[in-house]
This record gives structure tokens, C-alpha cells and sequence, in this order.
């Protein structure tokens, strides 16, 4: 201790006190002050750079997703579209096809009463032509070989016998 | 910048070696010369260890020339004395410095008169009167040096921020260094809230400390943070930054510690205000120590080759140096590691906000 003492120099003591405070002191300026800010910048922006990396990261994911979402989407409205101009397509189709048996049948039914009526009136005119025919063919008979009276109603009751049908 | 760290590294070891192998040029010749050389070593150990008023980088014995150069001597005796230590002549001459007379007594100045009389107390002590001394003395000169080196340095690391976020050449070596002192030396011990005050003196003591235990490996025979005024001037620092930016809580925990029965408070008191001064005491000790008991250790075994002859022994020795010196470069950065943390670690204590009781 002794030792210690006797080589315990007051005049280094005091220019080593003076010269770490004079370095602290134009450290603390120049270098510290400096190199400190600079260092937690270049933190902070690696951070800053760090999240907003993630952040996009997260945005683009979202992005995706959406992006997905509006694709099934799209497709879910495309089937849906599909399988409602094919109900439409089936729908007109059975529709047309209804309409057109109906039309079909109006017209069969048309044509079959235009041709009964036909056929009524054709049967009516032959039985009125008959009838004028076998009277006149009668009367010619008559007239040459019998007297028509005789025969006329005899006549007339064939003809209501002789029903065409 | 590995590769010429290396090499580096590689031509300081090797000079450190060389230049001591330089130091002690006489071999043995005769009988009692072994004496003679060991005495030569501890002396050379004890000269090493002490400031001196003069650079001394060898002495050539033979011709009994020194080669070195100078330094400002300033005295203050009634008056301001300034002249260059050659005056001395090496201890050999008596200084004559404006009607004044000095004289160099194994590193220390004494008044005397023009005769250079020197007077003895009973012990064989001098007791001639000792000017007060605040020469520029070797320590001093080296410590000027590397204060001014680390202030280049750093000021230039500095600048190159502003050209780019990233550190250039030498700032890329101490960035990490620069890093590490704020997140794992002052951040955990200080606090987020209050690191930031402290971390201007905590860097400073780091590569102050380390750069002069690094310039005391080289062979030029510097041991400045070996030296305890050196190591009381930078923990007196310490201590007055930890005195002064201490809040009420410190002081509280010192006096009149809480949680414990008011008997304890009053017997704790004492011990407590004793541990306020021990603790930059152990700082300055531990430092000095360590610093000088490294340089004595390496100092005797490169003392130890110019006493064996063997030449086995001489090789062993050479690696167990090598090995020493590799040990030193850890523990120079050790040791202004152990330094810095222990400031911070007082700091933090002074600064924290509520006790853990």
C-alpha cells in the first residue's frame, strides 16, 4: 500500500483527468453523438423496412385472397348463368314444343271438322243428287212403263232405307 | 482487414520479443554474471512498471548510450519551470531551470542546490523537497497520443455516416464494439431510460482503456494503464459521474435503506457509504493490477530467456511468451471491458427507479 502510494504521481493524475475529460468531451461531440444517431437510424429504418415489407407481405396475401374470392365468385355466377339459360333454353323448347302440338292438334281438329263437314255436305249434295237422279230415272220409268204415282212412294222409302254412311 | 489485423498482430508479438532480445544485449561471461543479469532484469521490470520523465525506447550498455528522446518537464516552484528532461542527462547532471536546481533520483525530482546535495532521513530516505510535478511525462505523452489517435478515429467514423448508413474501413471494425457497449453493457445495466446520458463516458473509458492496454503490448515500453494514478484519475471519474446523476432512491437505499428494521438502517448506513468508495476503489486496483502484474509476467519471461543457455529452454520459453502475449491482447480487451461494465453497472444502481424489495 505504502508502495502504492509513494508511486501515486499527483502530475499524471492531473493531466490524465485532464485529457479523458478533454477526449470525452470532443468525443462526446464529434464521434458519439454522431455515430449514436446514425446507428439508431440505420435500426430504425432496417425496423421501419421490416414492417412495412411485412405489411405489404400481408397486403398481397389479402390481395390474393380477394382475388380468389372474386374468381370463385365469378365462376359460381358463370354456372349460375349457365344453368339458367339452359333452364330458359328447356323452358322455350318445352313451351314451343306444347304450343306447336297444340297448334298441331287445333289445326288436326280443323281440318278433321273442315272435312266432316265436308263429307256432310258432299253426303247431302250425292243424296240429293241420288234422289233427283232416281226420280228422274223413276219418271223415266215411270212415264214409259207405269204410272209413277204407283211407284213413287215405294221408291222413297228405298231411298230413306239406303243410308250411305 | 482480417489478414492485416494478423500480420499486424503477428509484427507486434514478434517486435515485442525482438526489441526486449535488443534490450539486454550482454551475455553472461563470467562467474556471478547470472547475478548481475537477474538484478539487470528486475531492474528493468521496476523501470518499466514506473513513468518516466523521458521516451527511453533501449539503452545501449556498452557505450552506455540511450536512445530515446525527451520530454517537457514542467515544475511549478514559486513560479512556473519548464525545460526538456535532457537536462537531467539521465539522473547524471543536476538541472539548473531559473535560479532553481533539480536533480532526477530514480524517477522522481528533488529541489537542491548547485552542488546537488542530497540529504537522508534515518531510513535512508530522501528528504530533499519535491516540487510539485505536472510534467509531460512518457505516460502522460503516450496518453496525449492515443487520446488525440482515438479522437481521429472516431471523429472519422463519424463523418463517414453521413456519406452512407454503413461504417467504413476502421468503423467497421469498431461498430460492433460501439454496439455491443450499448446493448449489452449499458442497456441492461442502465435502463432504457436513462442509457443514453451515459453512454459518451462509457465509450470513451472502453476504447481509451483498451487502445492504451493494447499500445502497452507494443515493444516501444508502455504501461500507462499499470500506473494507479492513472487508473484512480479515469474511477474517480466514474465515481463522480455516479455521485452526481444518482436520484433520491440511491441515496435513500445508502442512508436509510428501506425494508429493513430501524436498528439495521442505522448499522447498514455506514457499511453502505463504505461500499459508495470501495467500489471505484476496486475498480482502479483491479486495473492496475491486472495491467501491470501482465506486463511484470511477460517482462520475466522474456527475462527468462537471457537467463537459461539452454536452448530447449529458451524455445519453451519463447512459446510460453507467445502464448502470454495472445493471453494479454484478451485480457487488454478484458480488462476495459470489466472496467466499462462495472461503470455501468454503478451508473445503473445510481439511476434505478424503485428497489427490488
Amino acid at each position: 500500500m505504502e508502495k502504492l502510494i509513494s508511486e501515486f504521481s499527483l502530475g499524471l493524475f492531473f493531466w490524465q483527468t485532464l485529457i479523458f475529460l478533454g477526449l470525452l468531451f470532443l468525443l462526446r461531440k464529434f464521434a458519439w453523438r454522431p455515430i449514436m444517431a446514425a446507428v439508431q437510424e440505420r435500426e430504425d429504418n432496417i425496423e421501419n423496412s421490416l414492417k412495412s415489407a411485412e405489411q405489404a407481405k400481408k397486403e398481397m396475401e389479402e390481395l390474393q385472397a380477394k382475388n380468389q374470392d372474386l374468381l370463385k365468385e365469378a365462376r359460381e355466377e358463370r354456372d349460375k348463368m349457365l344453368k339458367e339459360a339452359k333452364d330458359a333454353k328447356d323452358r322455350i323448347v318445352s313451351e314451343a314444343k306444347t304450343k306447336a302440338k297444340e297448334e298441331a292438334d287445333k289445326l288436326l281438329a280443323q281440318a278433321r271438322q273442315d272435312i266432316h263437314n265436308e263429307k256432310q255436305a258432299a253426303v247431302g249434295e250425292m243424296k240429293q243428287m241420288v234422289a233427283s237422279f232416281s226420280v228422274e230415272i223413276a219418271e223415266k220409268i215411270m212415264k214409259e212403263e207405269l204410272a209413277v204415282d204407283k211407284h213413287q212412294k215405294l221408291v222413297n222409302t228405298y231411298l230413306e232405307d239406303l243410308k250411305l254412311n | 482487414m482480417q489478414a492485416k489485423l494478423l500480420k499486424l498482430l503477428a509484427l507486434t508479438l514478434s517486435l515485442t520479443i525482438f526489441s526486449s532480445a535488443f534490450a539486454n544485449p550482454s551475455e553472461p561471461t563470467e562467474a556471478g554474471g547470472e547475478n548481475d543479469i537477474k538484478k539487470e532484469i528486475k531492474q528493468d521490470i521496476s523501470h518499466h512498471l514506473q513513468d518516466s520523465y523521458d521516451f527511453h525506447l533501449f539503452t545501449d550498455k556498452e557505450t552506455n548510450t540511450h536512445y530515446g528522446f525527451p520530454l517537457p518537464v514542467i515544475l511549478w516552484d514559486g513560479g512556473l519551470h519548464v525545460f526538456m528532461s535532457s537536462k537531467f542527462h539521465h539522473g547524471e547532471d543536476i538541472a539548473e531551470s531559473n535560479g532553481n536546481y533539480y536533480m532526477l533520483h530514480h524517477n522522481h525530482i528533488y529541489k537542491t542546490d548547485a552542488e546537488g546535495t542530497v540529504k537522508y532521513d534515518d531510513e535512508g530516505h530522501i528528504i530533499n523537497e519535491k516540487p510539485f510535478d505536472i510534467s509531460i511525462t512518457k505516460n502522460v505523452f503516450v496518453s496525449i497520443c492515443v487520446a488525440l489517435m482515438i479522437f481521429l478515429f472516431f471523429s472519422g467514423m463519424a463523418k463517414h455516416y453521413k456519406s452512407g448508413p454503413l461504417p467504413k474501413g476502421f468503423g467497421r471494425l469498431m461498430e460492433p464494439l460501439v454496439i455491443f457497449i450499448r446493448d449489452e453493457v449499458a442497456r441492461p445495466n442502465i435502463g432504457d431510460k436513462h442509457y443514453r446520458n451515459y453512454m459518451g463516458y462509457l465509450l470513451t473509458v472502453f476504447f481509451f482503456i483498451w487502445f492504451l492496454n493494447m499500445f502497452g503490448l507494443t515493444p516501444l515500453g508502455i504501461n500507462v494503464t499499470g500506473n494507479i494514478a492513472v487508473t484512480f484519475a479515469l474511477a474517480l471519474i466514474t465515481f463522480v459521474i455516479t455521485q452526481f446523476t444518482a436520484n433520491k432512491n440511491y441515496w435513500q437505499h445508502i442512508f436509510w435503506m428501506p425494508g429493513v428494521p430501524y436498528p439495521m438502517r442505522i448499522i447498514l448506513a455506514p457499511i453502505e457509504l463504505l461500499g459508495v468508495f470501495i467500489k471505484p476503489f476496486a475498480l482502479l486496483i483491479r486495473l492496475y493490477a491486472n495491467m501491470s502484474a501482465g506486463h511484470v509476467v511477460m517482462m520475466s519471461l522474456i527475462g527468462l530467456l537471457f537467463i537459461f543457455h539452454n536452448w530447449f529452454a529458451r524455445g519453451a520459453f519463447l512459446g510460453l511468451t507467445l502464448f502470454l502475449s495472445i493471453i494479454e491482447f484478451f485480457v487488454a480487451l478484458l480488462q476495459a471491458y470489466i472496467f466499462t461494465m462495472l461503470s455501468a453497472l454503478y451508473f445503473g444502481m445510481a439511476v434505478e427507479e424503485h428497489g427490488h424489495h
